[in-house]
This record gives structure tokens, C-alpha cells and sequence, in this order.
């Protein structure tokens, strides 16, 4: 078994509200020297069997299909180990 | 006879007794469609109406728009299927690429609701006819993901094509003070498709169709007379 990671974000050109408010809080929690938050999405996919060519290419069809909105997000696929201790 | 016009109820559908009431008030007659369903009943036109679909999980309108029900939906819109779609709706339609752009969450990150002024900039549609080029309107408007954007070469598009089908009133003298209600690109309400047979906009005409209810007027209900009378002639 195997997980892949996709991740999703707003594009750099569209307005993130959700991730300025995040920004604006950050100095009255005492963090200083953020200049900018931008909030996104991450899905942890966990696969059946090996995670091949074709699973990931599968995969990155969901991901630009479904789990993001092309129009307004980019996103990013990738594979992660996972430990077996884990199992 | 009187046209058919199906009304689609997803998992966490909010206004779609209304919308078969405003349906019915305009003197159509309102099929209610399920979103299991295969296919559309032989309907004449269909509106997606107002709600949360699936909670709004992932992207508004983003699960809905994968429902069995979507598959004739889409396939029809684009062979000139009369579609509305509002509010939730108009995600859904966005998110099936029936119509471009997308919808995000509202600038201010508050829920917003109520009554709207808009500008009617397109009487051309399908959905629109009733109504005359710039006349201004007052609808309910309730939504928390109602920020329409679209990158730069869309929107010079829509604009240039007259697909721009609503605005609202945000600036200017007629405007409520209040400014746009939530950030939508070029005060954008709802957008037209090129053959005018698809358009969804955010704001509720079915809730302004009689005048004891809603904004006090029945400024919603010539989007069902519209299609009625458009059907009927047909």
C-alpha cells in the first residue's frame, strides 16, 4: 500500500480571503515577519496495490478532473512512502 | 399544453419547492427530478436551484456536478437544453463547464443575505427575455460562495459577447451603498453561454415572485414567464 499526496492551491492571481485573515491574526499571536498566507488543500490518497505509471497517471486525471478546479487552482501530485511500522 | 420544466433536488437542495412554485406561478408546469435519476423526464427546460449540494464539500457545486442526473443534463444543455442555474446551481454549472469562470468563497468570508439590485445586461437569453436591456431589479441574494471569478481573457470575452447577463448594482447612484456584495470580478451577478439557453446567476428570483414575500415585488418572476413563453412558442 502506498499514498500519494495531492496538493491543491488557489492560483497566485486569485484573491485567498480565507488566507489574509490567517495572515492578519498572525501579529496579534506575536508572529511577526509573515508577509503572506495563502490557505490551500492537501488529499492523502491511500492506494491498493503498487503505485505505477499508470495509478499515477489515473491519479493526476482525478486530481485536474475532480479534486481541483483548473480554472482557479494548480495542483500537485506526489508519491509518499509510508513507514511500515506504520502498518 | 403548458411547457415542463424539471427542477433537480440533490442531497442538501434548499430552494427547489420554491423553485417549482415560482414555476408553477409563471403557469408552467414544475417536474421534480431526483439527482439518481438517468435521465430528465422529457422535460422542456430544467433549473438547478439554491442550496448546499453535498455540503458544499470540496468545492461548491464540485460533487453535485458528477450526480447521474448531470450526464443528460450536460449532454442536452449543449444541444440547447434550457438550463438555470442559481445560486448553487450556478456553481454547479460552472463546475461542469457548461458555463466558464468559477465561484469562490464570498471576499469579506462572511454569509450574506439580502435583498439585491441588479442590472439586467442581456434580455436576450432565453431566461431573460421578459425582462427589458438595463432594467434594474431587486432579488434576494444568500450565499456564501458567491465571488465569480474568471482570468482576464474570460472576462474581456463575456463582456465583448454581451454574456454578462447580470451586474450588480454596486456603484452609482442607484446602488444600496453597500458596494458589490462579495467581491465578484466586474461586479459580475450570473453570465449567459453563447447560444443564451444556459445562464446561471447567484442571486433568488424564485423568491421575489409574489408581492407579498421576498423584496415586496415579483422582479424573479420573469425568468419563468421568459422560458414559458419561449417554450409555449416554440
Amino acid at each position: 500500500m502506498a499514498r500519494v499526496v495531492v496538493d491543491v492551491m488557489l492560483k497566485p492571481e486569485i484573491l485567498d480571503p480565507q488566507g489574509q485573515a490567517v495572515q492578519r491574526a498572525l501579529p496579534r499571536l506575536g508572529f511577526e515577519g509573515i508577509s503572506d498566507v495563502r490557505q490551500g488543500k492537501r488529499f492523502e490518497l491511500e492506494v491498493d496495490g503498487p503505485v505505477d505509471e499508470a495509478a499515477l497517471a489515473r491519479i493526476h486525471d482525478l486530481a485536474e478532473s475532480f479534486l481541483a478546479n483548473t480554472v482557479i487552482e494548480d495542483f500537485t501530485v506526489k508519491v509518499e512512502e509510508v513507514a511500515e511500522a506504520a502498518k | 399544453m403548458t411547457a415542463r420544466i424539471g427542477v433537480v433536488t440533490f442531497p442538501g437542495s434548499l430552494d427547489d419547492r420554491d423553485t417549482q412554485r415560482a414555476i408553477r406561478l409563471a403557469g408552467a408546469e414544475p417536474v421534480a427530478l431526483w439527482h439518481k435519476d438517468k435521465d430528465l423526464h422529457q422535460v422542456d427546460a430544467v433549473v438547478l436551484c439554491g442550496g448546499f449540494s453535498y455540503g458544499d464539500y470540496l468545492r461548491a457545486g464540485a460533487i453535485a456536478r458528477f450526480s447521474p442526473v448531470m450526464e443528460p443534463l450536460i449532454e442536452q444543455a449543449k444541444a440547447g437544453l434550457p438550463v438555470l442555474g442559481i445560486c448553487n446551481g450556478f456553481q454547479i454549472l460552472t463546475e461542469a463547464h457548461l458555463l466558464p469562470g468559477a465561484m469562490l468563497g464570498n471576499d469579506h468570508l462572511h454569509f450574506i443575505c439580502k435583498d439585491q439590485k441588479l442590472r439586467v445586461e442581456n434580455a436576450g437569453t432565453l431566461w431573460t427575455s421578459d425582462y427589458e436591456q438595463g432594467q434594474e431589479i431587486s432579488i434576494p441574494l444568500k450565499n456564501m460562495d458567491g465571488r465569480y471569478v474568471a482570468d482576464q481573457y474570460t472576462l474581456d470575452k463575456l463582456e465583448a459577447e454581451g454574456r454578462v447577463a447580470f451586474r450588480y448594482i454596486a456603484r452609482g447612484e442607484a446602488a444600496d451603498g453597500y458596494g458589490n456584495p462579495n467581491g465578484s470580478l466586474r461586479d459580475i451577478a450570473g453570465i449567459t453561454n453563447e447560444a443564451g439557453n444556459v445562464v446561471g446567476l447567484m442571486p433568488h428570483p424564485e423568491h421575489a415572485v409574489e408581492p407579498l414575500i421576498g423584496t415586496g415585488r415579483t422582479d424573479g418572476l420573469p425568468f419563468f414567464t421568459s422560458i414559458l413563453k419561449k417554450l409555449v412558442n416554440a
